[in-house]
């Protein structure tokens, strides 16, 4: 019976995804073509030459356009079409102008060519500039600090609660149905949970010790899957909360937080002082260690960026090949091109299933590990 | 390319509370019963598992027991019938041994009584004998002394022998 869903649920997903981006190629093309011609425009007005890439042909589609603002966070929740005929969810805009007090407005507010969007703040009188390749500036120079609701940040509360209501649930479920077999919601998350804590926490930081880690690897692992998952599923605006650095800095933080935290004499010791190491060699073990104290969560922090967003770039690759070979060789072309790709990112989308699974295990195992590392015994 | 690389302040603002947020409430209402309730649940799982274990020790042990609660009453029975069956057996002898004990009494009553009628009837035997001899005697003295000669002759061989004795 399951492999019969499975069977009928890839070729629906196969169609469906060749008819997208079919229909995707065709009016994106129109969408885009117009998008460059104007900014060819407002460029030529005040900064000639500023992209080597758009001095082409008019109409030209330039992947590099297309693929980042799908990836770039976002201060709308965009669905479809380009920015003045498309559909998109407008999100608020918090500003902190400095002597100046808070400004809270909607990012539908913004108004204005297409490049240049201008918006007033409706508390401190603030001009704010908005341009693709500066970001939000304010038009009288006044320093602020921009604490928006963006589309990945909107993303990641929405996947906080969902967490919430559904763990909840899930915990409920357990004093609801007590020493009975795990059903519904329950029967799904729990291996999930038992995989954190048996096969990632309790054998890499003992039995003890892990129950002190355990909230905390289970909420990362989880925001992480669901963040990635979440990323997965089309038509909702693209979410790359996991691809945005800021979230990621922010889990990365919390590991480095808690392992400095919970470092304990041995820890230590093994950073600054490590033993059985000649002393002329800790001169150049020691900078590396400390060095690299700070490099691991770094590196955990790239990774997981770096590799949900390289996911996302690949299968929009795809997606824009329809385009290139659409314009450059004709709609024949375009749309063979289209059946390609199709399969590809059929492909692909397998793929990135398994690494939102994968990068979510990897980050949580490494997190772990160095816990361990931090609370390690004593062992020389 | 910028954007892509540069954490934004706002997001990791938001980031961070919701995060921090999220950890908690989830620690509180989630992690912490979930991870209970699976650390009871396996608990009870062993617990079940070593029950399950002592129980079938101890059907085994139960089972042993019955059986050496059989044999013992099975030795027990079989003690209880070899000593009655001695003792029904002790009983008969020792009726044997009474009745035959009653019975040489009685033989040897019965001889003494034996012997004493005997003796009486001996006796009463040598008295009638006497008396039977006396009148025969009588008789033929009667007879004898019908003269005088002989009478006087008796009476002197009488004397005689009574001086004799």
């Amino acid at each position: 019976m399951i492999t019969e869903f499975a069977k009928r649920f890839a070729i629906a997903t196969l169609i469906i995804l060749g008819g997208v981006s079919l229909v995707v190629a065709q009016t994106e093309s129109h969408g885009e073509g117009d998008h460059t011609h104007d900014s060819h425009d407002s460029h030529d007005s005040h900064d000639a030459g500023h992209n080597s890439l758009d001095d082409g042909e008019h109409g030209d589609f330039v992947a590099k356009d297309f693929i980042i603002p799908h990836i770039a966070d976002a201060n709308e929740i965009h669905f479809f079409g380009d920015h003045h005929n498309g559909f998109s969810l407008p999100l608020p805009m918090i500003f902190y102008v400095e002597g100046k007090g808070f400004d809270l407005f909607m990012s539908s507010e913004f108004h204005g060519s297409h490049e240049t969007l201008t918006a007033t703040g409706p508390n401190t009188g603030t001009v704010y500039i908005k341009h693709p390749d500066t970001g939000i500036t304010s038009k009288g120079g006044e320093s602020f600090y921009d604490i928006s609701i963006t589309k990945s940040v909107f993303g990641m509360m929405f996947i906080m609660t969902l967490l919430v209501i559904m763990l909840r649930s899930m915990a409920k479920s357990y004093s609801k149905r007590p020493g009975q077999a795990p059903k519904g919601l329950t029967n799904v998350l729990e291996p999930l949970v038992l995989f954190v804590r048996n096969d990632i926490a309790v054998p890499i930081i003992g039995k003890h010790k892990a129950d002190k880690f355990l909230p905390f690897l289970l909420t990362t692992f989880f925001f992480i899957v669901a963040s990635n998952l979440l990323g997965l599923i089309p038509f909702i605006g693209g979410f790359n909360i996991t691809g945005t650095i800021g979230v990621t800095v922010v889990l990365a933080f919390a590991v480095f937080f808690i392992s400095t935290v919970n470092g304990n004499k041995a820890y230590w010791g093994h950073l600054f002082w490590p033993p059985g190491v000649p002393n002329l060699v800790k001169l150049l073990v020691v900078p590396i260690e400390v060095f690299g104290m700070f490099l691991k969560p770094t590196v955990l922090m790239i990774r997981l960026t770096a590799n949900m967003t390289a996911g996302h770039i690949i299968i929009l690759s795809f997606v824009s090949l329809v385009f290139i070979f659409n314009q450059n060789y004709g709609e024949v072309a375009g749309y063979g091109m289209g059946v390609f790709s199709t399969l590809f990112m059929i492909f692909m989308y397998f793929l990135e299933l398994l690494v939102a699974f994968l990068q979510a295990y990897v980050f949580t195992l490494l997190a772990a590990i160095y816990f361990a590392d931090a609370t390690q015994e004593a062992h020389h | 390319m910028g954007t892509l690389l540069t954490p934004a302040f706002g997001t990791v603002f938001w980031a961070t509370l919701s995060f921090l947020l999220a950890l908690f409430i989830l620690r509180k209402l989630a992690w912490g019963p979930i991870l209970k309730a699976l650390q009871d649940r396996e608990e009870n799982i062993q617990e079940a598992l070593l029950s399950a274990d002592k129980a079938r020790e101890e059907m085994a042990s139960l089972n042993s027991d019955n059986d050496r609660l059989l044999q013992e009453a099975r030795s027990t029975r079989d003690a209880m019938l070899k000593e009655s069956r001695e003792m029904a057996n002790k009983v008969v002898s020792d009726a044997r041994a009474k009745a035959k004990e009653e019975a040489s009494k009685e033989v040897e009553l019965a001889r003494e009584a034996i012997q004493i009628e005997r003796k009486s009837a001996v006796a009463e035997l040598k008295a009638e004998v006497a008396k039977l001899s006396i009148d025969i005697a009588e008789r033929l003295l009667r007879e004898e002394l019908k003269e005088s000669g002989k009478q006087t002759a008796l009476v002197e061989k009488l004397i005689d022998e009574s001086t004799l004795n």
